[in-house]
């Protein structure tokens, strides 16, 4: 579920609430409570004048394995966590989310896909997504007649 | 295995204004001669990183903390930031001196190595 913060800041309560649904039906139907997300791996998205900032968290994941496409205002990230395997092990737990994912953002405006960098720390990707510079708002300078 | 943690704690929802508590995904195994658990953490300060373990209880603590990105405005924030902490309690009884935690690429790895005999003791009966 993306976290509508407008709303949340609007009706807190109400959000809450809902929130809370969501949870208590995660845990009648998948047996867990957890922050187990509906979608994997959680994005923020950020605009500013000079682009946008993408942060994604996938931990565990080797920046090998991930494969980020930038189509006008369309950031698509692909990649891959291979479960944990042990020899000879019993399994208590298992609530880390494994296989194949893939995540599409549509930004709020078109980027220069050969100008986005990524980085990779601790398990977050951060993309910056340069606005191409003659899309870029300019300010119009009004003169006197 | 009991969390204490998913029975009645904060959970991962954010109170208004405070840092949320979040619950790190958890994945436990054990073998013969330890206890492995790794759990997602993304984004949390090694330095911040707290492992203790009284008897059977363990406890993991972290924070997570980025600054906002200066200029920009939020669009869509499906995660926060906050600190990570939960609690469990081991299935085996482990060598809190011999505990390895490696923090890599936001997964913190546990190898807890048991104390006590790894087998199964076989007892001896006498026929008297």
């Amino acid at each position: 579920m993306l976290r509508d913060y407008v709303m949340e800041r609007r009706w807190p309560d109400l959000y809450r609430e809902m929130r809370r649904t969501q949870e208590e039906m995660n845990r009648l139907f998948g047996g867990l409570r957890l922050a187990v997300r509906a979608e994997f791996p959680p994005v923020n998205l950020w605009a500013g004048p000079d682009g946008a900032l993408v942060t994604v968290e996938v931990p565990g994941v080797s920046p090998e394995e991930i494969e980020i496409t930038v189509h006008q205002d369309t950031m698509t990230l692909r990649g891959k966590r291979e479960p944990e395997i042990l020899e000879d092990a019993v399994e208590h737990r298992r609530e880390r989310m494994h296989g194949a994912f893939q995540r599409s953002i549509v930004l709020p405006f078109r980027v220069d896909a050969d100008g986005v960098s990524a980085r990779f720390d601790r398990g977050v990707v951060t993309l910056e997504l340069p606005r191409p510079a003659a899309d870029k708002p300019r300010q119009v300078k009004v003169a006197r007649a | 295995m009991n969390d204490y943690a998913t029975n009645g704690g904060a959970g991962p929802v954010a109170t208004n204004g405070e840092a949320p508590s979040l619950l790190p995904p958890t994945d436990v195994f054990e073998t013969k001669d330890a206890v492995i658990m790794l759990l997602d953490m993304p984004g949390a300060d090694p330095d911040s990183l707290n492992v203790t373990l009284e008897k059977r209880g363990l406890m993991v603590t972290a924070l997570a903390k980025s600054p906002a990105p200066a200029g920009y405005t939020p669009v869509q924030l499906e995660y926060r930031d906050g600190s990570y902490e939960r609690a469990f309690s081991l299935p085996e009884p482990v060598d809190g001196d011999r505990i390895e935690a490696l923090f890599k690429d936001g997964v913190l790895r546990l190898t807890m190595p048991k104390t006590g005999p790894a087998q199964a003791k076989k007892i001896p009966v006498k026929s008297g």
